[in-house]
């Protein structure tokens, strides 16, 4: 856990780090058992197995797809149509279903899933356009996409009890829920590629430094299209559980969850200008996130606030972590 | 002004010491993760003296600059201004208390005009709010005068040359009418002409009282232009000495803590089949008609000035340019060379000219740059065997004497010369038959460079072609077989190590025919 984390360097022990370097390093593990902590002792409910899952298949959606995106990021780009994306993935398995069946269907969604996301990779990484520029640009596409495709009208499945389609959504195995499984299962192997494999290697090198990585005789246009790949590919799989737990979807289903995802993967750390960040710590931070949505609900706010609180969580994360790699809280200049 | 040197000069028979001290460090120190930075260092500034500080890479002297210049706070020991104790605990501070730092990379604004830049961040404003710019333009055109700059204050910065960008940090530097001015490796873009204007301007300070701080890694320059030079070596202080009392040997000594055996023997290389052959290579606007070739156990230097196009030529044989006209033969093979990939596919390797942008992901460790250009070796079904990762960066490592903590150490900790030295290894990891060294030693001390030169003539022992570009001339005297000269995006002449002659290199780079 120590080297999944990055903390490891000979020469220097773990004591000589300041109190606020310490967090800087932890601080993401410290503010996932505060929140644990802190909420079981405000209500009765929220340590029980029961609303354990409940989390987790709340942070199963937004957490799938963060993964993809934590790609994107260390790579040094951004994506910002996910959201869309899930609407638009959405919408297609769900209305697909009952005209070709269940399989075909999925196929299909995975197949134009992943054309928008070569799109994407395409504009960025061989054109080598903005990624917010284009990501944004797309966000607003899709949208309209989707609109034209479903006619405006929400879609549904119509025959939902005897589908196997509901295996995503609805299932268990070994008693934890199918989308849990999906996000934890695919949460470890691309942990394990990102840290392991030399393409993950490569993402870093090309978000850490790009010209660099050229030199070095590293393909930087096709590793960028192969993260909006994996992107595409992560909401693909979100867009699965969704349809299948909802067995029916609006057009704006995936309306603002580009940002819930990105607080996800900044929440854990993974550095904006790229070439840092890490899968783990990317899915503690989705956890932190639906713990807290979770709590305050539980505790009797209404929805809306957990938006505010988010927000808060947010800036005092990236605070923090600016605070550790400046030595102090705050800045004299 | 002559009666002020002449009081000056009267004092100083009557007074001991000479001059006043204006700033004094006793006992500074200072503690990295891993590294022990300073250790222990005493520094002494006179008013109106320039002061040399001498060090290798990685010894200390920057960290000692910024804890001058308050971006650093010392560990240990205190920092003592005109007699008083002070902590300057950001650079706004050092700056009231006078202490200047000029940087080695230049912090100004490009788009701005020369006068905003020079006023940034202490613009005289009017009403407190706006800002008045014929005041400006005024105030900043008496110190360009001063200065003896021949540019407008209204000029926009971005179309200076680097050495005018320098001057005007330079008169950033002196709207604090600084005490003491720390000048940190000036001259390392300057051409020789602005060199000279900017030691009149550094002699002008001196006269007029200030205390300077002068970081070089160029001997002569050193002793150009110092009165004192102070030594410091991995992080400990090693002595001040009077300039006109010592010499190259005793400092140079000093400062690496082992005699420098600068001479390499040149024996007649065994030359081996042609390993690259260039002919006819050409980019409209860069450079035209290149033709040369290069034999395995064989350097060929190319020396030219400045944006002569030699880093052009080799960014195009390494796949990274694409050319207009012309071929590149890899042992006798005429393949393409679209991108660096396929270079480095046929054996070539390139250290390029800016380690930090072009050699190095400074956030990543030292292990994993070293296998970055050749990763897939280390890949077996796409999953990397770190422990031959490590292997191969710890034989290297003891190789080329990288001095790092450890593996997983970031290279953005290390000392310019150690970074080269894993960029190097990076290179020879990939088992290269043809390696391009880009000025491999530039911003590198004494001692480091030394051995990069001893090591680029062990590799063309072992049947490696290697080329090296490089704009000093002692440095291609040093490792190169054959030299060729560039002069604006063409070859002037090819030089036989045997005969050439420092006259006819410098003839042939400036264009003037021999």
């Amino acid at each position: 856990m120590k080297a999944l984390l990055g903390s490891f360097r000979p020469g220097s022990k773990n004591s000589e780090l300041s109190p606020l370097q310490f967090f800087g390093k932890h601080g993401i593990s410290v503010a996932f058992v505060l929140c644990v902590v802190i909420f079981s002792l405000a209500t009765d409910r929220f340590l029980s197995a029961d609303n354990f899952f409940t989390v987790v298949m709340q942070a199963s959606i937004i957490g799938t797809i963060a993964l993809g995106v934590t790609f994107v990021v260390i790579g040094g780009n951004l994506d910002l149509s996910v959201g869309s994306l899930l609407s638009f993935a959405t919408v297609l398995v769900v209305d697909l279903h009952d005209k070709v069946g269940p399989g075909t269907a999925i196929i299909l969604m995975f197949v134009f899933t992943l054309l928008i996301g070569a799109v994407n990779g395409y504009l960025i990484g061989y054109l080598r356009l903005n990624s917010l520029i284009v990501t944004l640009g797309m966000l607003s596409a899709i949208q309209g996409i989707t609109l034209v495709y479903s006619g405006g009208k929400n879609v549904d499945i119509s025959d939902q009890e005897n589908t196997w389609f509901a295996f995503f959504g609805r299932e268990e195995f070994l008693g934890i829920p199918i989308p849990a499984l999906i996000f934890i299962v695919l949460g470890i192997a691309l942990q394990i590629v990102l840290l392991k494999s030399g393409f993950g290697r490569k993402i870093f090198a090309i978000g850490g430094n790009g010209t660099a990585a050229l030199f070095s005789g590293l393909r930087r246009n096709r590793l960028v299209f192969s993260t909006y790949l994996l992107s595409a590919f992560t909401t693909g799989c979100a867009a699965l559980i969704l349809g299948s737990r909802v067995m029916g979807s609006q057009n704006n289903v995936g309306e603002g969850y580009e940002l819930l995802v990105l607080a996800g993967v900044i929440l854990g750390g993974t550095s904006l200008l790229g070439g840092s960040g890490s899968i783990i710590r990317t899915v503690i931070g989705v956890l932190i996130l639906a713990m807290i949505q979770n709590g305050l609900l539980l505790l009797g706010y209404p929805y809306y606030t957990q938006w505010l609180v988010t927000w808060v969580v947010i800036i005092v994360a990236v605070w923090l972590d600016i605070a550790a790699k400046r030595g102090k809280l705050l800045s004299t200049y | 002004m002559t009666s002020q040197v002449e009081t000056a000069a009267n004092e100083s028979v009557n007074l001991q010491p000479a001059q006043e001290t204006l700033l004094k460090l006793q006992n500074v120190s200072k503690t990295f993760p891993g590294v022990k930075a300073l250790d222990g260092v005493d520094l002494d500034v006179r008013a109106g003296e320039v002061h040399a500080l001498l060090g290798e890479n990685g010894a200390g002297k920057s960290t000692l600059m910024k804890i001058l210049a308050g971006i650093y706070q010392p560990d240990g020991g205190e920092v003592i201004l005109e007699g008083q104790r002070v902590q300057m605990t950001s650079p706004i501070e050092a700056r009231d208390h006078g202490v200047l730092l000029i940087h080695q990379e230049l912090s100004l604004v490009p788009d701005m005009t020369v006068a905003e830049n020079v006023f940034l961040g202490n613009m005289p404003r009017f009403a407190n709010m706006f800002v008045n710019n014929r005041h400006l333009n005024d105030r900043c055109g008496e110190i360009l005068t001063r200065l003896n700059c021949k540019f407008e204050p209204t000029e926009r910065l971005g179309n200076l040359s680097i050495a005018n960008q320098q001057m005007v940090e330079i008169a950033r530097a002196l709207v604090f009418q600084p005490k003491v001015v720390v000048f940190d490796e000036p001259t390392a873009s300057l051409t020789d002409y602005e060199k000279v204007v900017l030691f009149g301007v550094i002699r002008e300070l001196r006269e007029s009282g200030t205390g300077i701080v002068y970081i070089s890694h160029r001997m002569d320059e050193i002793f150009e232009l110092s009165d004192r030079i102070s030594v410091l070596r991995d992080g400990t202080y090693q002595g001040t000495f009077e300039t006109a009392q010592t010499n190259e040997d005793e400092v140079t000594q000093r400062m690496i803590g082992r005699d420098l055996d600068a001479d390499i023997q040149h024996q007649p290389p065994e030359l081996g089949p042609t390993a690259l052959a260039v002919q006819g290579l050409a980019i409209e606007g860069l450079y035209s008609d290149i033709s040369f070739d290069v034999r395995a156990g064989e350097v060929v230097g190319f020396y030219g000035l400045v944006g002569a196009g030699r880093t052009e030529v080799m960014e195009t044989i390494f796949g990274l340019r694409k050319a207009d006209a012309g071929s590149v033969q890899v042992q006798g093979e005429d393949l393409p060379i679209s991108s660096p990939s396929d270079a480095i596919d046929q054996g070539l390797g390139l250290v390029p000219e800016s380690r930090k942008e072009q050699g190095l992901v400074l956030g990543m460790s030292c292990k994993d740059n070293t296998t970055l250009a050749n990763i897939s070796k280390f890949t077996k079904y796409g999953w990397i065997d770190t422990a031959a990762e490590r292997t191969i960066f710890e034989e290297y490592m003891e190789k080329l004497r990288i001095k790092c903590p450890g593996w997983e150490y970031e290279t953005l900790n290390l000392s310019g010369g150690n970074q080269q030295k894993v960029v190097i290894g990076k290179w020879l990891s990939t088992s290269p038959k043809i390696l391009i060294l880009d000025e491999p030693t530039r911003g590198i001390d004494v001692g480091s460079k030394s051995e990069i030169h001893h090591l680029i003539r062990e590799l063309a022992k072992t049947g490696l072609a290697v080329i090296v570009v490089s704009s000093e001339m002692p440095e291609v005297l040093t490792v190169s077989d054959r030299i060729v000269a560039m002069y604006d995006g063409r070859i002037t002449q090819c030089f036989d190590r045997s005969e050439v002659t420092e006259d006819s290199l410098i003839r042939a780079i400036t264009g003037q025919n021999t």
